[in-house]
């Protein structure tokens, strides 16, 4: 996994809510067998229409905005657990989704690869997006060590949450694989008292 | 300290708790698929780590496979490709794995229960958000992603912060024609698809302990829907009748003595729960989906709200339905009676005898997918498939199908499909599809109708 620390991008504003991981990558695309090639489907319904032309008042398509951050409305990535979502929107470049709101599985799979998933409240969300919205080259400064989001030249700003182990794993670029297995004695020991399945 | 069901099963698999950071969770069962494994298999031959416990593994192949002629080759190279794939990987590691055909192949959340392999008291993993399904039994099971598919495979456990606890409890009897598939649409329409996000969710009351195991999975299935990780109900002697005897359930002692531990699970009296809910199960009637997300259901009488907000717009307009409209005789095209929420012999059942002396609709295309081999089996041996072919409609090879149209059976672009799966996301069925949650009743009485109709005056 690739290590995070610190982070300043543009940003690209996508002001819907409850997006489902069937938008960011639809089911027919999951036939492959290796993470690579997602981020060519990312959001393909949305991006493209049914003669396979891309839709220009897509945010993702509108060469005004770019970077690697997509600032999302609230409940993002709910839905299926398809890890596939995360590696679309990493295998389009992107390193950090921000919302008011991450469904479980979503954020486990995002912060599984890299991507860094920053949840702040309602009202800095609402404001975030205006200021993207009439200025799209503003520069975002995301650091991981201090925890804290600054949008460069407006005075706003935001800590975020990260669970501690997780962050340590996003810095040095480990993963729970690494962790767990280093476990192995005392998970073997566990399954010696049974005492999970009396 | 009192505990709840799901502390008690929670608490007697952690390995060790990670200082100030999660728990390394102990799993006793991890299913897995054809669609979300291949990379995880790759990420351990990589880095060079065997399987842990490759006989706590079951596979089975079923998001990807066609509902026809599956004796033949399965024509799309991709979906071959990554069917291949999953043997291949059972083989080199010594996985058991129902592959497309054998009988005990099926849905993963319908073939699992069916076989015994589910039982109360376990931890239960699958690279699917509806694992919460197994919850059924007093089971914590919930879906991963992949790179947790391959961390249960390198080490057996998961790390994981203990999720909050949440109780829904229904009490009082349910309405005619409300079936378990009403109880969770009007739950998850009451509740919002986030409002479960970070919790364990414990389904207690009457309705539930009235409840048919197949009822019950219904309901812990869809618990994903409301942004739980998992959902649970008590193992009481319903879900010990339906696990005794089944192919790999215990046996003789060992089945008494584990149903003597089994009765230790349910929460104990006073114990506290993070957020409880409560609900009266006579309001509950005969529900659907107008929206995009399984939340915006409304009563099938019901009219869709009036909302001003942009997502709820955009919603509307993906369904081409009015603010403020029933959905009372719209014309539907399609319907689909199938997907681990609905797939079970129950749901068959109850399509079965309501379309038994009645025809199909012309319009209407229907789809009837068994979860399973074996429910497909058990459909023949009761006469139900008479009862469809008579009817005009044609049973399918088991599989997911048209629950995420994956494989061949999609519904066009615009068209309307009344589906016992339960997600109505934009394209979940196919780009452009439009998905409309209910019963297997209702979608039964749709097809038979080729419009929505209020069902419950037929049952009077
Ligand atoms: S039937 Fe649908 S929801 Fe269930 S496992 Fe298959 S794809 Fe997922």
């Amino acid at each position: 996994m690739e290590k995070f620390t610190t982070l300043k991008s543009k940003a690209i504003p996508l002001n819907v809510a409850n997006i489902d991981t069937d938008q960011i990558i639809p089911a027919r695309f999951l036939k492959a067998t290796d993470k690579k090639g997602f981020g060519d489907n990312v959001f393909k319904d949305w991006r493209y229409d049914e003669s396979g032309d891309l839709k220009s008042d897509f945010p993702l398509n509108n060469p005004k905005y770019s970077g690697s951050i997509l600032v999302a409305a609230n409940n993002f990535g709910c839905g299926s657990s398809r890890e596939h979502a995360a590696w679309a929107l990493v295998g389009y470049g992107l390193k950090v989704i921000i919302s008011s709101f991450f469904a479980d599985i979503f954020k486990g799979n995002a912060l599984n690869n890299g991507l860094l998933p920053i949840q702040v409240s309602e009202t800095f969300l609402e404001k975030l997006f205006k200021v993207i919205e009439s200025d799209a080259n503003t520069i975002l400064t995301v650091n991981l060590e201090t925890q804290s989001l600054t949008v460069n030249d407006t005075g706003l700003s935001s800590n975020f949450d990260i669970d501690s182990y997780k962050k340590t794993c996003l810095i040095n670029g480990y993963d729970d694989i690494d962790y767990l297995i280093n476990q192995k004695e005392k998970i073997k020991a566990f399954e010696l008292q049974k005492t999970h399945l009396p | 300290m009192k505990k709840t069901l799901f502390d008690k099963v929670w608490d007697a698999h952690i390995v060790e708790s990670v200082a100030e950071g999660p728990q390394i969770l102990y799993i006793d069962k991890h299913l897995i698929h054809e669609v979300t494994s291949p990379q995880a298999f790759n990420e351990l031959k990589q880095r060079e780590i065997p399987i842990f416990r490759p006989q706590q593994i079951v596979a089975t192949a079923d998001h990807n496979t066609p509902t026809k002629d599956q004796h033949l080759p399965v024509k799309d190279e991709l979906s071959r490709n990554q069917l291949e794939e999953l043997s291949k990987n059972c083989a080199e590691n010594n996985i058991t794995l129902y592959k497309l055909g054998h009988k005990y192949n099926g849905i993963v959340h319908v073939m699992a229960p069916e076989l015994g392999i589910t039982q109360p008291g376990m931890t239960m993993v699958c690279g699917d958000s509806h694992t919460s399904t197994h919850g059924a039994f007093g089971t914590i099971a919930f879906g991963i992603g992949t790179s947790q598919v391959a961390q249960v495979f390198a080490s057996q456990c998961l790390l994981l912060k203990k999720p909050k606890s949440l109780r829904v409890t229904v009490n009082g009897s349910l309405n005619k024609g409300v079936l378990p598939k009403d109880v969770i649409l009007y739950i998850i329409s009451k509740l919002g698809t986030n409002s479960g996000t970070g919790f364990f969710c414990e389904y207690a009351g009457d309705v539930f302990e009235n409840m048919s195991m197949e009822g019950r999975m219904t309901v812990c299935n869809m618990s994903i829907e409301m942004g739980a990780r998992g959902g649970m109900i008590a193992p009481d002697q319903t879900t010990f009748d339906y696990i005794a005897g089944r192919e790999f359930a215990p046996k003789g002692i060992a089945f008494d003595k584990k149903v003597a531990y089994w009765k230790t699970l349910p929460t104990d009296l006073g114990a506290q729960f993070d957020k409880e809910y409560f609900f009266e199960a006579e309001d509950i009637a005969p529900m659907l989906t107008y929206g995009t997300n399984p939340g915006m259901g409304i009563k099938i009488t019901g009219t869709i709200p009036v909302e001003d907000n942009a997502s709820f717009e955009k919603s509307l307009e993906y369904m081409n339905f009015d603010a403020g409209e029933s959905l009372l005789n719209k014309p539907i095209n399609y319907v689909f009676i199938g997907s681990c929420t609905n797939s079970r012999i129950e749901d068959f059942r109850v399509a079965a005898n309501y379309i038994k002396g009645k025809q199909k609709a012309d319009n209407v295309t229907a789809w009837l997918v068994p979860g399973s081999r074996q429910v497909e089996a058990q459909i023949k041996a009761e006469g139900l498939q008479t009862v469809f072919e008579a009817a005009g409609f044609e049973l399918r090879q088991p599989g997911c199908s048209a629950c995420l149209a994956m494989n061949d059976d999609k519904i066009p672009q615009g068209e309307y499909c009344v589906s016992t799966s339960n997600r109505n996301f934009e394209g979940r069925q196919g780009p452009g599809a439009r998905t409309i949650l209910a019963s297997p009743l209702v979608a039964a009485a749709t097809a038979v109708e080729g419009k929505i109709i209020d069902v419950t005056q037929q049952l009077i």
